[in-house]
């Protein structure tokens, strides 16, 4: 799958010692590993594990109680997610980072026609050139598989499932490097789930992006990730390679996990 | 009559010195809201209490006072403020916009240019440019601290999309001083460039929310667009049918039902000493 020497390469993303916790075990602890450029890593485990958590401080939008999210920019340099100020912060967010949703109707407006909604990044790294903007947004739309001539739709007459690709199209316009997503194909038919993880899936290769995920799905980090980490109550209980976790689970839990799909 | 009734002014010199200082620190970050602790006014918010709090904090004996409501000096809400003043602090009012030193406004900038002696107060309804976009109070005072105005376009951009054109024509978003993004109160986008760069004073008062922002005199204000759809103020076709000028701001007045209009300017002083100067050269 990689036909290069990591040592050579710098990670996006390193976390290290990371903690946030509400409670006892409620949250996430302990939690150390790397990104690399172009890697899609899923998180998976029960409901309470603490994915959502370790994704929310990830992505910048919960600051840890303790420990490190070290995020590599494409200008070559280190920034810490928490210890720069929150002005920077927000900016690596809607340029070099990006987070879909599980729920389109978080990640949208829908309100604001299909076109605003691609556009409002672009308009907030500063574009000011509707004719390119527009154009932008038709393209997005294209490579998401809606019909461009949607474009001035509100996005709340839009079915689930193009609500979802919307977020998607949204989020990938201004290019991000890393881009977080939570459950993207939960609460989405089976078909539609089916055509959705193909077009991330296309997507992610074609703009090399690196994919922090997380879903209870197995068969969607099969299908999507290169790499596992299984939480139980907050901590990592195992990580490797995907089909390694899949098909040889070590931990108990991750055992539980892979015998419990349903065949 | 009343000066035992009331202090000059209506407020308490307390509560003067408190908006006072609001109106320093808005004068000091141009374009930034400054929370004040309003005052309850004897009229209803809506009818201008932000502006009036305004007028009462900075108005002294010797000042003269114009108010303007659409521009016109004679209708209710303009005749009853100018009143009230009379009544609370016995200053000389006017309606020549030359003579006035404060002027009370809610939705035009007067014609006549305005110099530095004078001082403007609009009466603000919705303070925050960003509230069609953002409900939370609390997002939208991060977004203006760390200057994300990106959603400000979107507005624009749906105009585009929607009308072919920006088609928001009042409270037309501005950049003041390379900062803060404001409302500038309900007055027509025609006004807008009036403001840019302005030897006067500007004061917003908004009384219901409780906010104070200001453009201080040569402030660089500029009404945002696109590249491709530069910002342009409204023009008409026509002239005023009472004075004949071409570049004022004109109302449409229905006459009849029979479909008869007349266009005439909104600002009142300007279109009578039009006519007045007419009326002597024809003579």
């Amino acid at each position: 799958m990689f036909d290069f020497n990591f040592q050579e390469i710098q990670p996006i993303l390193k976390v290290e010692n990371l903690n946030k916790l509400f409670g006892f075990n409620k949250g996430c602890q302990n939690i150390n590993f790397e990104l690399f450029p172009g890697e899609v890593l899923a998180i998976v485990g029960e409901s309470g594990s603490g994915k959502s958590t370790l994704l929310n401080s990830l992505s910048g939008h919960e600051q840890p109680d303790s420990g490190d999210v070290i995020y590599h920019a494409k200008n070559e340099q280190d920034y810490s997610l928490y210890k720069i100020n929150e002005s920077e912060r927000r900016l690596l967010m809607r340029t070099e980072l990006g987070f879909v949703h599980q729920n389109p109707r978080d990640g949208l407006r829908l309100r604001i026609s299909a076109g605003g909604n691609i556009g409002e990044r672009l308009m907030a790294v500063g574009e000011r050139h509707y004719g390119d903007i527009r154009s932008k947004g038709e393209n997005w739309l294209e490579q998401v598989e809606i019909n461009s001539d949607r474009i001035d739709e509100q996005p709340r007459f839009f079915s689930g499932g193009m609500q979802q690709r919307l977020q998607i199209a949204r989020t990938l316009v201004t290019h991000p490097r890393l881009v977080f997503m939570d459950e993207p194909t939960g609460g989405l038919d089976v078909s539609v789930q089916a055509r959705l993880l193909d077009l991330i899936r296309q997507l992610v290769q074609k703009h090399q992006l690196a994919v922090v995920l997380v879903t209870h799905d197995l068969s969607v980090a099969r299908l999507l990730a290169h790499r596992i980490i299984v939480m139980k109550q907050s901590e990592i209980v195992e990580t490797g390679l995907t089909d390694q976790v899949l098909d040889d689970p070590q931990h108990p839990y991750s055992q539980l996990l892979v015998s419990s799909i349903l065949n | 009559m009343s000066e035992q009734l009331y202090n000059f002014g209506y407020l308490d010199e307390n509560s003067k010195r408190m908006i006072r200082r609001a109106l320093l620190k808005a004068v000091a970050l141009p374009g930034y809201q400054v929370p004040f602790a309003g005052k309850e006014m004897p009229m209803p918010y809506g009818w201008g209490t932000g502006g009036v709090q305004l007028t009462a904090s900075i108005i002294g004996k010797k000042d003269c006072l114009k108010v303007i409501d659409q521009g016109a000096d004679d209708t209710t809400n303009a005749v009853s403020i100018r009143n009230f003043f009379k009544r609370v602090c016995d200053v000389e009012t006017t309606e020549e916009t030359g003579d006035a030193t404060v002027i009370q406004t809610r939705h035009r900038i007067p014609e006549q240019a305005l110099t530095e002696n004078q001082i403007m107060v609009f009466q603000v309804p919705i303070p925050e440019p960003l509230r069609y976009i953002e409900p939370s109070e609390t997002e939208t005072r991060k977004m203006h601290a760390l200057k994300e105005y990106g959603v400000m376009h979107v507005k624009l951009y749906e105009d585009i999309a929607r009308h072919g054109e920006i088609a928001t024509s009042y409270a037309y978003p501005a950049e003041v001083n390379g900062h803060y993004i404001m409302d500038p109160s309900p007055i027509p986008k025609f006004d807008n460039p009036k403001l840019d760069n302005s030897p006067t004073l500007m004061l917003f008062g908004a009384g219901r929310e409780k906010r104070i922002y200001a453009v201080p005199p040569y402030t660089n204000v500029k009404s945002l667009d696109f590249e491709d759809y530069p910002f342009t103020p409204q023009t008409w076709t026509r002239k005023c049918d009472l004075c004949g000028s071409e570049h004022s701001y004109l109302d449409e007045i229905v006459t009849d039902d029979k479909g008869s209009r007349l266009w005439v300017c909104s600002d009142t002083d300007f279109c009578q000493k039009n006519q007045a100067k007419q009326e002597q050269s024809n003579v």
